[in-house]
């Protein structure tokens, strides 16, 4: 770990000012990736903004019928919030299946949005990443490498590494907002195709934050009638990233929305495939996958990822 | 003590302390932080440092550079000391890699120089400063292509019979190739060290090692000094499993360090170097070919494998246990262990057994459903009372056959599921399968001292405790020996200021030590009698009889100290013997239909291994064995980048261990046998048996689930998602 500097803020528009203003800065806040990832100088931030005081740990109602969640809420906190658990059940779901209850404890809603990959090249520093050195080269690309959890679609030449987040796959899914803070005050919302990048040739860019932009909420729209349903499929019972994961709301007429997480750089959702729903989940597969370009390692993914869909709707 | 011969009816048969559930003395200061591990031994040398290893970023090849200045220059650090200083240091005998010292690099992340600073931040810091330019060498990493090379090549290591023209006449035969993964002891401790070297004279270390005799050695042997100026503590180990046999490089990193600096210097090994740097289990891939006649009988076994090894060692021996388990006349058996730039492999928790097994018993499951048999019935029939090698061999003691029945009758095996892919509940496919296990029952000659001071007893032997009861089992003995009670003997281990005992591996501690601690307190008994002038005492209730004396322990000696040392040793009449441990799993799997996901439901081990010295830290053995075997068999497999020759997945999120929602209701029996040929307490080990077998349990039970039979571990569900049922409605 590289020596850095520290400071706390109790404003997210301070926060976001300052993070412009000083050069390689970071936000830290349950700091359950981040300093992991110092650590293993994967990151090297020089400066360090606590925005724990800033006082966005709130779930409020909002104007529209729907929920404002504080972008420091943490993990345990939201999956236990009853009206979550009411109305956005597969967000719920999607959060407990995530991590350990010590992590969720920690973790926050804001910085669940910005984990980076559990790519194995991207964790070992002695390994070219581009994700991680732009332009040094992909050793997940490269003959012989191990690729059975990355990705299989929105992957490029220059990266095929997966977003880890079970949470956001379940925010995909209910169409919610991402709403920021930039370095000079202006408040935006992002959906979260607009949030999150394709890597494309720079896949060290991630979301469509600008410099200081901070992350101060989530908004669910109204709730989404219908079942709520998260299944991560995992090699272990618990404690383990997506191999694939599925999130669904399927109204009682058989339409409905479906999102995917462990196959793409971000939560995996297309319109034509979430209409084919009422026609199965081959359907579903055959437009959401559309275009995919698995590995030889990875291509059960694909399989796997239908199968899930139809263990969903078999279910009562 | 000499054991030339089986033993008679002793004091052991008549126990009042031994064979009794005591739970673990070391326990409460464990689960209190209060048991201080290597890297905690905060209180043993004043002004410690902090090394952080570097290691090399290349599987092969050759260091053209390093420069350290930036290292050197950085805040806190004391100094940095890089391999190009130094020649190759001399290799022990233990050892395939060298640790440290020299340009050339043997494997990936192999450690090429140490920072060493106030704080660990600081020494981390520092060493990503170093720059360090290669010349790369090709390396071959590929196992696949070894098989291809090297299977039906060779000297079979056993040759019996005629196992060609044995299978040209036999009505029912198999022959299928199946896989194996490497796979990483993943210790919750990772290997950690401090040693104190500062003046170059004595050396002092604390660390975390299972064998402390052959590691003071190993540091002898490197360092070229005297071993008697080496000193080593390792009281208590986080978890071994044969990964902590050995010097590894964080203790010769901190005597460097210590050395340089004139401060006592503590290194760990951070977790991605445990995989890569430290030790793993090879993988392996087997072919494995039976034969039998129609009535279920064996006529023939050929089992070949091939494992990688760094040149010189050993690999992963899988098909050793072939050669002895069952019947059959006709038996060829083979290993090819191939020289892999991968890092170096050496013994894990039942080292050959528990890949053998692994495929062996699939085996034997796919041949008893060729000869319609039910698998337990088959594995009856084909029992052994004789090595099959050696007829003129007996085993000393072998229930292999009733635990196999007890099992069946104890898991309900006659209403597990008959027809494969036959049993479905809701979106879950429910199958059963069972398998045999086998390991040996090695011993190793073993010490220790006695002190008694005023009726306490102090124990003294460097025997290791890894998380496994030694230190509970040798207070056992000892105060089953003395007549005394647990609460008025101490043991204390893992110093090598203390007498050598076996140490731990192999299964083979809890026999070798507790026999080693009896010794010594049969010698104190000797010194009491002597004292006492009589020929012969009996000892109990913390007293001393012998004809007309009766009197406390504590007041034999006015207050003087008496102490007495011995050594078992174990005679080559154990040659002649086969001694083995033997088991029978049996396991309730669920396997998702749709995802084939799989989870185990139900776990029961049914064990042989003599006399159970303890049946709560042997069952905490054994269930820990089932656990492993459930990660063996489900998750646990070193991902091999096949161009850049390193294991990939070097975390513990990426290389799955079972995490406590995996693990099931897990039942073990201990049959009530002993082996008067083991040992004077005619205990076996079970350590090592806990996980024989297990992986091929599940395997089988996937099998009975899906109707799909996969030959490679992990059994995760991209092997069999192909073929599971349509999933249409």
């Amino acid at each position: 770990m590289k020596a850095f500097s520290y400071e706390r803020v109790s404003d997210p528009a301070q926060a976001a000012a300052r993070a412009a203003e000083v050069p390689v800065a970071k936000f830290i806040a349950g700091g359950t990736n981040l300093l992991d990832l110092m650590k293993h100088e994967i990151e090297i931030p020089k400066h360090l903004i606590d925005v724990g005081g800033t006082g966005l740990d709130e779930i409020t109602p909002t104007d529209e019928g729907g929920l404002r969640i504080g972008a420091l809420v943490s993990n345990a906190a939201l999956s236990a919030d009853t009206r979550v658990r009411k109305d956005y059940a597969v967000l719920s779901r999607a959060l407990v299946s995530g991590a350990s209850g010590q992590l969720r404890n920690k973790a926050t809603t804001g910085g669940n949005l910005l984990q980076r990959t559990r790519c194995g090249y991207f964790y070992d520093t002695g390994m070219p990443c581009n994700k991680r050195s732009p332009g040094a080269g992909c050793a997940a690309l490269s003959k012989g490498a191990a690729t059975r959890q990355l990705g299989i679609i929105g992957t490029s030449d220059a990266c095929i590494a997966t977003h880890p987040s079970d949470m956001a796959v379940a925010l995909c899914v209910l169409d919610a907002e991402v709403e920021t803070v930039t370095s000079t005050g202006e408040i935006r919302r992002l959906t979260l195709d607009e949030f999150y990048q394709l890597p494309g040739d720079t896949p060290e860019v991630e979301t469509a934050l600008q410099a200081g932009e901070m992350i101060t909420a989530v908004l669910l729209p109204p709730p989404v009638e219908g079942r709520h349903a998260y299944y991560k499929v995992r090699d272990r019972a618990s404690y383990a990233f997506a191999l694939v994961s599925v999130a669904l709301i399927q109204a009682p007429d058989g339409t409905g929305r479906v999102a995917l997480g462990g196959v793409a750089p971000k939560p995996w959702r297309r319109d034509d495939a979430d209409a084919a729903l009422p026609q199965g989940a081959s359907a579903v597969m055959a437009r959401l996958l559309d275009g995919a370009r698995p590995t030889q390692e990875n291509a059960y993914k694909l399989t796997l990822a239908e199968r899930t869909l139809a263990a969903l709707l078999a279910q009562e | 003590m000499d054991f030339n011969q089986s033993t008679e009816d002793n004091l052991f048969d008549h126990a009042r302390v031994i064979g009794k559930p005591h739970a673990r003395i070391d326990g409460l200061l464990k689960v209190t932080g209060r048991a201080p591990y290597a890297y905690e031994r905060h209180d043993v040398a004043a002004n410690q440092l902090v090394g952080y290893p570097v290691c090399a970023t290349i599987a092969r090849g050759k260091i053209t550079h390093m420069d350290a200045s930036a290292a050197r220059a950085a805040p806190g650090v004391a100094a940095v000391i890089t391999t190009l200083e130094l020649e190759p240091l001399a290799r022990a005998d233990s050892n395939v890699a060298h640790l440290f010292g020299g340009a050339t690099v043997e494997h990936y992340h192999q450690a090429i120089a140490v920072v060493v600073a106030d704080t660990l931040e600081q020494a981390r810091g520092a060493a990503s400063l170093i720059e360090v330019r290669y010349e790369e060498a090709k390396g071959v990493f590929d196992l696949e292509d070894a098989w291809t090379r090297l299977q039906s090549t060779g000297e079979p290591v056993a040759n019996v019979g005629d196992v060609d023209a044995a299978f040209a006449a036999a009505p029912v035969t198999l022959d299928e190739t199946y896989r194996t993964a490497s796979q990483s002891h993943a210790m919750m401790e990772p290997h950690a060290s401090i040693v104190d070297w500062s003046d170059g004279g004595q050396m002092t270390v604390w660390t975390s090692n299972q064998m402390i005799q052959w590691t003071r050695q190993a540091l002898a042997t490197t360092f070229d000094i005297d071993a008697g100026r080496i000193r080593l503590e390792s009281p208590y180990v986080g978890g071994g499993f044969g990964g902590k046999l050995w010097l590894r490089a964080d203790a010769v990193l901190a005597a460097f360090g210590s050395r340089e600096t004139g401060r006592p210097v503590k290194v760990a090994l951070p977790r991605p170097m445990i995989f890569n740097n430290a030790t793993h289990r090879s993988g392996t891939i087997q072919r494995l070919r039976i034969a039998a006649g129609s009535d279920g009988k064996i006529t023939a076994f050929e089992h070949a494998a091939v494992s990688h090894t760094l040149l010189g060692g050993s690999g992963e021996d899988a098909v050793n246990q072939t050669r002895c388990f069952y019947a059959g006349e006709n038996r060829r058996v083979a290993h090819h262990p191939i020289d892999m730039g991968l890092p170096e492999s050496a013994d894990m928790r039942a080292p050959g057994e528990a890949s053998g097994l692994a495929v062996l018993e699939i085996a034997m499951d796919e041949m008893a459903e060729k000869l319609g048999m039910d698998p337990v019935a088959f594995r009856i029939l084909n029992d052994t009372q004789v090595n099959p090698e050696e007829p003129s061999k007996p085993f000393t003691e072998r229930h292999f056959v009733e635990c196999l029945r007890k099992g069946a009758d104890n898991f309900g095996w006659a209403e597990r599921n008959l027809k494969p892919g036959g049993r479905r509940e809701g979106q879950w496919l429910i199958g059963h399968g069972m398998a045999g296990a086998y390991r040996g029952a090695p011993t190793m000659t073993s010490g220790a001292r006695v002190r008694l001071q005023n009726g306490r007893l102090i124990v003294e032997t460097d025997m290791t405790d890894i998380g496994t009861g030694s230190y509970t089992i040798l207070t056992q003995t000892a105060a089953e020996t003395m007549g005394m009670e647990m609460q008025d003997v101490e043991v204390r281990l893992g110093n090598s200021a203390y007498p050598t005992s076996s140490g731990s591996g192999g299964q083979f501690g809890a026999t070798s030590a507790t026999a080693g601690v009896y010794a010594a307190c049969v010698a104190l008994q000797q010194q009491i009698a002597k004292r006492l002038n009589v020929d012969e005492a009996r000892f109990e209730k913390g007293r001393v009889v012998a004809g007309q004396t009766d009197m406390a322990l504590a007041d034999i000696a006015d207050g003087e100290e008496i102490v007495a040392e011995d050594s078992i040793n174990f005679g080559d009449f154990k040659d002649e013997l086969e001694i083995g441990t033997f088991g029978a799993h049996f396991v309730e799997v669920a396997v998702n239909a749709y995802t084939g996901e799989t989870r185990v439901r139900r776990m029961l081990a049914v064990c042989d291994a003599g006399r159970i010295l303890n049946p709560i830290t042997a069952r905490s053995q054994v269930i820990g064995g089932m656990t492993m075997g459930v990660g063996a068999a489900l998750t646990e497999g070193m991902s091999v980048d096949t161009e850049r020759g390193f294991f990939v997945n070097h975390d513990l999120a990426g290389y799955e261990v079972a995490v406590h929602a995996d693990i099931p209701e897990q039942e073990v029996i201990f049959l009530d046998t002993t082996d008067a040929a083991s040992s004077p307490l005619k205990a076996k080990g079970v350590g090592e048996l806990g996980i024989c077998g297990v992986a091929a349990a599940i395997g089988n039970a996937i099998y009975n689930a899906t109707g799909i039979r996969i030959r490679e571990y992990p059994m995760t569900l991209d092997r069999m998602i192909d073929q599971l049922p349509s999933t249409e409605r």
